[in-house]
């Protein structure tokens, strides 16, 4: 190994990185990547990509809608993927609403990232009677399913919001929803880490030297329990877009002011009978190429992250 | 005429990128009824060349060129035809006794089944063979063990079984890759006692791998020193030991703990230019060096620690007496030893005095304070400051995530949380020099140092508070014999130059002999004598001493 020769940029660690060399090897974590780049980048600057703004009551006009997608014998050649039901181009319409989609999956998952790494890591850490209250607690958590305790928590706020301020706070609900019934997954996996790190020298040594249990915890453990965390985080990312669908379509999730993917689903289905398909196929298959494409990446971050299955 | 001829025999590893050589143009050759050592330090391909013998060599490695011929038969010629010879005509022996008999099942069937696989025999004649085998090897009330699993034996005994497995299809070459490296100094010995009984008795050609020149020098009649792939030297034991010829070999030799002398200094013939102003560490300027009064610093008196392992009920039936009544005193500025087999306890008491965890029973002292009653956070940071703690392992001893630089400076900053950015540099400097590491290691991470620089990395860490005892837990047992050297070399010049008093742990009588002023002896968590180093190893009074003395191989047996 040449220690000499090299300037340390992060840069250039990066680059010389074998996860980086196992990146440029898998095809699939190159298309999935890519698939999320052009996502992410015309979902948050959708203003910038498309001249419409389906939430703007002035440009819809009752007179285009229900337009078919531009390739069918009827279709507009400005409206891509055809119209909705309000005149709404379908596309932009989809933009907007994975945008909601992605704020919420990242914000539910960051939270339950947060609280579950939070209480794994303690538990893990000072063991005793603190450790197995919580790991009861994420056993009692993991026997609900996570969709049913989403509605239970969007329930208990309806009824302590009052409807006015509901719909303000529909997103913040979800977010929270979403969040408490993930956490259990990275509670445990973060526990088990901790428990591998905790009892290697370094922690004895800072022990030792006198560093403080919350230091310890922090800045030693947990940077090297953060690789099986991160990878579960990405395939609960997709979990977490999907559960946001989900009680969108099921009606709980956010407004239908500021649709979501879920909502355009549940919206579009309606109409799917007297044949306007395309108002719910092309969200739902969005939905379905986004959830795919960040399972796929989680699934590769974690044959490459796994120091086990390195040949 | 020999057996075993092993000739340009190559291995490469294609990485991704560059080619290791692990083994490069090898030529062995050995004679029936000879012990043939393979010594080298870890990385110089001795494993590689056993395991190539059998075509057992891990992807992304291949053997790239070279013959194996056992008699007359080119056992490399068909890749495929390689697996009729293994465990028929190659028996092995690997090191770790745990892990290479299958825990599901008994030993009996791990025995009939190889035997079925490579002989013809009915299962009675088989087990009748397998019995027959396991009273060779040494197994008391073999007819009944025959049913047992692989852990209702003990390690030394599970390594007979083993012994019996790779010789239940009378093998005529025999590999054993460090077969006794896991056991204990007493179980040692008789393994390979056994080892050169059935060699003698089986007329069998064996090739013994391993990193003790101890091991070697008691068993092996010739032996093969390899270095980063490359055979460097093959003989006659006893010329090899103790007339070498390359300056490899002679580093290697005079890198091993003498057992029958105190040495004041390991002579390291390789590295040349390290008696640069020895004299003038700058760590000192900042050091408040202790008089050395010879007085008790360590006090331990009446210690106990048991485990329970039994989580719902507090009672005392199902724990362990790790420690049991121990008590010693250590002198300031003296090296105290702590000897004992896997199992005495010797960790355990270390772990109490730097209090990470606390007593069952008894106290320890420290400077005439009693440390485990101490409750205030501000007084146990003083206590923490001035004991400081070297471990066994230099891979899990370091946080991977950390630059060196904040390896090295978290004690100081955390003892001193005023000091100034260019202060805390210099001292990060000046402690890195003073376990000679340059001072580009700073902005490095563990992961691109060796096991000895990293024990190096951890020296410097632990002295970073100016600590007054030194606890080392095992420092070089990890480390190869000529690493192991530079790192004791290092501790005795630290120790003189900063006065330290050192706790000195270790399973290595050698080594505890060439670094300790007092030993304590213990065994099953109870101490058995505590002496001066020379009086316990010239007239050692408790029977264990005896017999662990009597036991350890030794380098100076050649000569006689």
């Amino acid at each position: 190994m040449s220690v000499d020769n090299n300037i340390n940029t992060t840069w250039s660690r990066i680059k010389d990185s074998d996860i980086f060399f196992s990146f440029k090897k898998s095809p699939t974590a190159i298309i999935s990547s890519l698939i999320l780049f052009i996502i992410f980048f015309c979902s948050f600057f959708v203003e910038l990509i498309t001249p419409y703004n389906p939430f703007d009551p002035s440009s819809l006009s009752l007179m285009e809608a229900f337009t078919p997608p531009s390739w069918t014998e009827d279709g507009l050649s400005k409206f891509i993927l055809g119209t909705d039901g309000q005149g709404r181009d379908m596309l932009s319409t989809i933009l907007f609403g994975s945008r909601i989609s992605l704020i919420v999956g990242f914000s539910a998952i960051i939270f339950s990232l947060i609280l579950g790494v939070g209480l794994g890591l303690t538990a893990g850490y000072f063991g005793g009677k603190y450790e197995m209250i919580v790991m009861r607690l994420t056993d009692v958590q993991l026997t609900v399913p996570s969709i049913l305790m989403a509605l239970l928590v969007d329930g208990i706020a309806r009824g302590l919001i009052s409807r006015e301020m509901h719909d303000e706070m529909a997103i913040y609900v979800l977010i929270f929803a979403i969040g408490i019934s993930e956490w259990p997954q990275f509670a445990r996996v973060s526990r088990a880490a901790t428990l591998v790190e905790k009892n290697k020298d370094y922690v004895s040594a800072s022990t030792i030297i006198g560093v403080s249990n919350l230091v310890i915890m922090f800045k030693h453990i947990l940077p090297n329990i953060l690789r099986p965390v991160l990878v579960i985080g990405t395939i609960g990312l997709a979990l977490a877009i999907i559960a946001e669908s989900t009680l969108s379509f099921l009606g709980v999730g956010v407004p239908p002011t500021t649709p979501s993917l879920g909502t355009l689903i549940r919206l579009g289905n309606d109409f799917l009978f007297s044949g306007e398909w395309w108002i719910t196929f092309f969200p739902a298959i969005f939905l379905v190429i986004l959830a795919f494409s960040i399972n796929l990446l989680g699934d590769w971050m974690r044959d490459t992250l796994n120091p086990r299955l390195n040949k | 005429m020999s057996f075993l001829k092993i000739k340009d025999l190559s291995v490469d590893y294609q990485m991704r990128k560059e080619t290791v050589y692990a083994a490069k143009n090898i030529n062995i050759e050995v004679n029936k009824g000879e012990i043939l050592g393979l010594v080298g330090e870890s990385g110089s391909g001795k494993s590689t060349v056993g395991n190539a013998i059998i075509n057992l060599i891990d992807e992304p490695g291949k053997v790239s060129s070279g013959s194996v011929l056992l008699g007359d038969l080119n056992i490399h010629e068909d890749p495929k035809n390689i697996v009729k010879y293994r465990g028929k005509k190659i028996g092995l022996i690997f090191q770790d006794p745990q892990t290479s008999l299958n825990p599901i099942l008994t030993i009996g069937e791990q025995l009939i089944e190889t035997i079925q696989t490579h002989l013809e025999l009915t299962k009675e004649e088989a087990k009748e063979r397998s019995i027959n085998l396991l009273n060779e090897v040494g197994i008391k009330d073999a007819v009944k063990r025959f049913d047992d699993y692989p852990h209702q034996f003990s390690g030394g005994m599970r390594q007979r079984v083993v012994i019996s497995l790779a010789l239940c299809c009378e093998p005529e070459l025999l590999i054993a890759d460090e077969p006794t490296t896991a056991l204990d100094v007493s179980i040692q010995s008789q393994i390979l006692d056994l080892i050169k009984k059935l060699t003698k008795e089986r007329n069998l050609a064996v090739i013994l791998i391993t990193h003790d020149m101890g091991v070697i020098a008691e068993t092996a009649n010739r032996v093969a020193v390899m270095k980063n792939g490359d055979v460097v030297e093959i003989g006659i034991t006893k010329e090899i030991l103790t007339n070498p010829k390359k300056t490899y070999t002679k580093s290697l030799v005079s890198s091993v703990p003498p057992t029958n002398k105190k040495i004041s200094r390991f002579v390291i013939i390789e590295k040349e230019n390290n008696d640069k102003n020895k004299n003038n560490l700058k760590i000192l300027n900042r050091w408040t060096k202790k008089e050395i009064i010879k007085q008790d610093l360590v006090q331990v008196q009446n210690l106990s620690k048991s485990f329970d392992d039994n989580f719902f009920t507090e009672s005392s039936k199902n724990s362990v007496m790790a420690v049991n009544d121990v008590s010693f005193n250590i002198k300031e500025g003296e090296s105290f030893g702590l000897v004992g087999e896997s199992g005495s306890g010797k960790s355990t008491i270390a772990k109490m005095i730097v209090n990470l965890f606390k007593p069952s029973v008894g106290e320890i002292f420290f400077d005439n304070v009693c440390v485990t009653k101490i409750k205030q956070n501000s007084e146990m940071m003083k206590f923490r400051k001035q004991i400081q703690m070297i471990f066994q392992d230099p891979y899990s001893s370091l946080n991977g995530r950390l630059k060196v630089r904040d390896i090295v400076s978290e004690p100081i900053k955390l003892h001193n949380p005023l000091i100034s950015k260019n202060d805390l540099d210099s001292y990060v400097f000046d402690l890195l020099e003073s376990v000679e590491l340059t001072q580009n290691s700073a902005d490095r991470y563990p992961h691109e140092f060796s096991g000895g620089q990293r024990q190096r990395i951890s020296i410097a860490r632990s002295l970073a508070t100016q600590p007054r005892l030194l606890v080392c837990d095992e420092p070089t047992s990890a480390l190869d014999v000529s690493i192991q050297a530079q790192i004791l070399n290092l501790l005795k010049d630290l120790q003189e130059q900063l006065n330290l008093t050192i706790l000195f742990i270790s399973h290595d009588l050698p080594v505890v002999r060439q670094m300790c002023d007092r030993i304590g002896v213990l065994r099953d968590g109870k101490l058995c004598e505590v002496s001066d180093t020379e009086d316990l190893f010239l007239k050692p009074q408790h029977d264990y001493t005896k017999e662990l003395l009597h036991l350890m191989p030794k380098i100076e047996s050649i000569y006689n």
